[in-house]
Order: structure tokens, then C-alpha cells, then sequence
């Protein structure tokens, strides 16, 4: 089972939740930090390294002795990553998403492909947590093949728990994208509500079966507690805005290792988790 | 010779867009026939990116030898260099003023981008 954990807003939970997951999972798992403009999973485990490999992407090189200046590449590209003034085609590596169209498009066969570096996936593990981590390079802007890359060193059969950017944008479609079941943290402010109707709308686009963790459930307004209500999206978990939690983050220490009554909390979300993917009554149809 | 204008409209009364990539429209000044044509940059305007270099793309197909615009961002600017197009910047409010300070030789080709890409 692929669990994604998401969020419109930023800092709502998402890492904390995604980590006490995965600790709170007897057996084998996969956490997979797929924020890799900002991972930070990694904090809160004492995970010992195992391998790291770079990330490459194609991009264009143009043979210009074969080249007539044709520009059919530079049609093609919708990212404009590559044009044809009046000369041979110019290649902007850095607005290229290695989809390799202009070298198929090329009637004269004067493009090939040549790799261009924008990460790094460290992997490591702390007891039956094998963490998988994406670091973007500084200064690349493209996060998504980074995320596809990331996402496709988890194991197959083995339960993987995603924790996914903040936002709507592409690499969150990226990281949740043909997962099993998307858990939506939001906190009841105004700026959680706001985001959560955005992150809805995603989810419901993606038809992924979904449901809403309110974090700090204490705080702020019940206007999160009425939009689910009234959208009959499942409030999974409700986490108090406990003094001792955001002590144990602060030193990097997930809630279940400083408190473990916690524990049988995020087993029974995973309990509620599974069984909505296998009875399919998560909310995969809102309709906003 | 050929002369391309970043404006907001869509003579040459109407205000310079300072915008280069982004700009609503291009006016191509034809220096011989003292007229001009315009066109369109709307499609490029919600460009989800690359709008400077596609932009430099259109001016070069227009075979405009000069650009008289706002700003210029470092990879627009790069395109335009390779295309062998020259770059000028100005302040001036209307692509009129622009026109006239560039024919009096009043403006100074850009050695460089004068802003980071997204201004």
C-alpha cells in the first residue's frame, strides 16, 4: 500500500505525520521524502546511510553540421527549451524537461541526448525504516523528474509511505500520483482552510481516495471540522496542539519515540487508512 | 532595417511594455517604409515558461535587427545575442519616444541582461 501524505498549506504536519507513520508500522517500509526542495524527514530518524546516486535528465545537443535549421524542435518543445531564430536550434538546459520529443521530431536525426545532473537520492535506514530522500540541486528549478526518480526507489510490495511538498504544483501531482490513498493535513485556520479546499480539488482531480488529518485540532476555528462535514471527506486523526509534541520536534524526536501512548494513535489511522483503500469509501469523487 | 518594440498596445502612440518576454505586443518599425506591423504576444503571455526566449524567437523571425524594450532577463538576452539581435533599454513612457530616442541614437546597446529572470 502507497500512503501519500499531503497538504495545501505548508507547516501544517505533514513530515511529523509521515515519519510517526512509518515508526508506527510493524515490519518493513519505505518513507519516501519526496520534498526534495526542502527534505527533512531525515530530522526526526537516526538513520545510518546506505548508498547515494546522482539524477540525471536528458537534454538536446544539436549536431549542427546535420542540422538545417528547420525549427521543427523548437515547435514542438512547449517549454520553449529549445528555439530556432534565424540560426541552428539553442538549447536552455535549464527549461528542459527531458521528454526527448525534439530528437524524435528531428527529420535530420541532428539531436541526441546528453545528461544533465539535478540531484541527488541518498538512501538510508533506521531499523525497519528504509528512508529515501531526493535533494535537488541548488539552482534547479524542475523538481518533478527528481520526484519520479525518488518515487521509483521504493519497493514494490513493500508499504510505502510518501511525504509529499507543500502545495498543489506538479511535484506534489508527481509525489501523490498513483498512490493508494492521500492523507490531507490541514490545521483549522483560516490559511489551512483555504489551502485544503485547494488540496481537495487536486486529489479529487487525481481520483485518489482520500481523507483529512486536522493537526493542532485545538486551536483556531471549526471551519476545517464543517468543510469536511459538509464534503463528507473522513477527518482521520485530530492531533492536539500539545506543548510536549512541538518540545520533542524541536530536538528532532518524532511523537511516537517521545510519547509512546501515541503509538496505538497512528496504528489505528493506518487501520482506518487500509481499510478505506480496501472498502474504497475514501472520498476519491468530492465534486467542488 | 527593422526595429522591434515591447508595447502595451497596438500603435505606436501607446505605452512601451516594459516587459520583454511578456510583453502584450511586439512592434516591428520598418525603417525604410517608415511603417510598422504588430504583433500579438498573447499566446506567449500566459506561457507557463520560457516566454523571453520564445519572444526572442518571434523578434528574430521578423528579422529585426534591434530591440527597444523595458528589461531584459539573462536567457532572453542570450537568445537575442545568438540571433545576432541587438538590445536597447529605455525608460521612455510611449513606444513613440522610445522609436525617436533609438533612431537619434540616444540609446545604448545592453552588454548584458539588465534584470534576473521573473522581475
Amino acid at each position: 500500500m502507497i500512503v501519500a501524505v499531503a497538504s495545501g498549506k505548508g507547516g501544517t504536519g505533514k513530515t511529523t505525520i509521515a515519519v510517526n507513520l512509518a515508526k508506527s508500522i510493524d515490519g518493513e517500509v519505505d518513507l519516501v521524502d519526496c520534498d526534495v526542495e526542502e527534505p527533512n524527514a531525515h530530522l526526526f530518524l537516526r538513520s545510518n546511510p546506505i548508498e547515494s546516486k546522482e539524477v540525471t535528465v536528458p537534454i538536446p545537443q544539436v549536431d549542427e553540421s546535420l542540422c538545417d535549421g528547420c525549427g521543427e524542435c523548437s515547435k514542438f518543445c512547449e517549454f520553449h527549451a529549445i528555439i530556432t531564430p534565424n540560426t541552428k536550434p539553442i538549447v536552455f538546459p535549464e527549461l528542459c524537461h527531458g521528454c526527448g520529443g525534439c530528437t524524435l521530431v528531428c527529420p535530420r536525426g541532428a539531436i541526441s541526448e546528453t545528461q544533465r545532473r539535478i540531484g541527488v537520492i541518498d538512501i538510508s535506514r533506521e531499523d525497519h525504516i528504509r528512508l529515501i530522500q531526493g535533494r535537488l540541486d541548488v539552482g534547479v528549478a524542475m523538481a518533478p523528474p527528481l520526484v519520479r526518480a525518488v518515487r521509483a526507489n521504493s519497493r514494490d510490495n513493500v508499504a510505502t509511505i510518501l511525504d509529499a511538498p507543500p502545495g498543489t504544483s506538479c511535484p506534489v501531482i508527481t509525489t501523490v500520483r498513483n498512490s493508494d490513498f492521500v492523507l490531507l493535513v490541514s490545521e483549522p485556520t483560516p490559511f489551512g482552510l483555504y489551502d485544503l479546499e485547494l488540496a481537495v480539488k487536486m486529489v479529487a482531480e487525481l481520483e485518489i481516495p482520500f481523507g483529512v488529518i486536522v493537526n493542532r485540532h485545538d486551536l483556531g476555528d471549526n471551519r476545517v471540522h464543517e468543510f469536511c462535514k459538509d464534503n463528507q471527506i473522513p477527518i482521520l486523526l485530530e492531533i492536539p496542539d500539545d506543548r510536549r509534541i512541538a518540545e520533542a520536534y524541536s530536538r528532532g524526536i518524532a511523537i511516537v519515540d517521545a510519547l509512546p501512548e501515541y503509538k496505538p494513535v497512528f496504528q489505528g489511522l493506518l487501520e482506518k487508512v487500509d481499510e478505506l483503500v480496501h472498502s474504497k469509501e475514501g472520498r476519491s469523487d468530492a465534486n467542488l | 532595417m527593422k526595429i522591434a518594440l515591447t508595447s502595451k498596445g497596438k500603435d505606436l502612440d501607446s505605452d512601451l511594455d516594459e516587459r520583454f518576454g511578456r510583453a502584450r505586443h511586439f512592434i516591428i518599425y520598418d525603417t525604410e517604409t517608415e511603417s510598422f506591423e504588430t504583433i500579438d504576444n498573447e499566446q506567449n503571455l500566459n506561457s507557463p515558461q520560457g516566454a523571453g526566449v520564445q519572444a526572442a524567437e518571434t523578434i528574430a523571425k521578423t528579422g529585426a535587427a534591434s530591440l527597444v524594450t523595458g528589461h531584459c532577463g539573462p536567457k532572453a538576452f542570450r537568445a537575442l545575442t545568438a540571433a545576432g539581435i541587438k538590445v536597447f533599454t529605455t525608460n521612455a513612457t510611449t513606444v513613440k519616444e522610445a522609436l525617436d530616442l533609438y533612431l537619434a541614437g540616444k540609446l545604448t546597446e545592453a552588454d548584458n541582461a539588465d534584470v534576473e529572470g521573473h522581475w
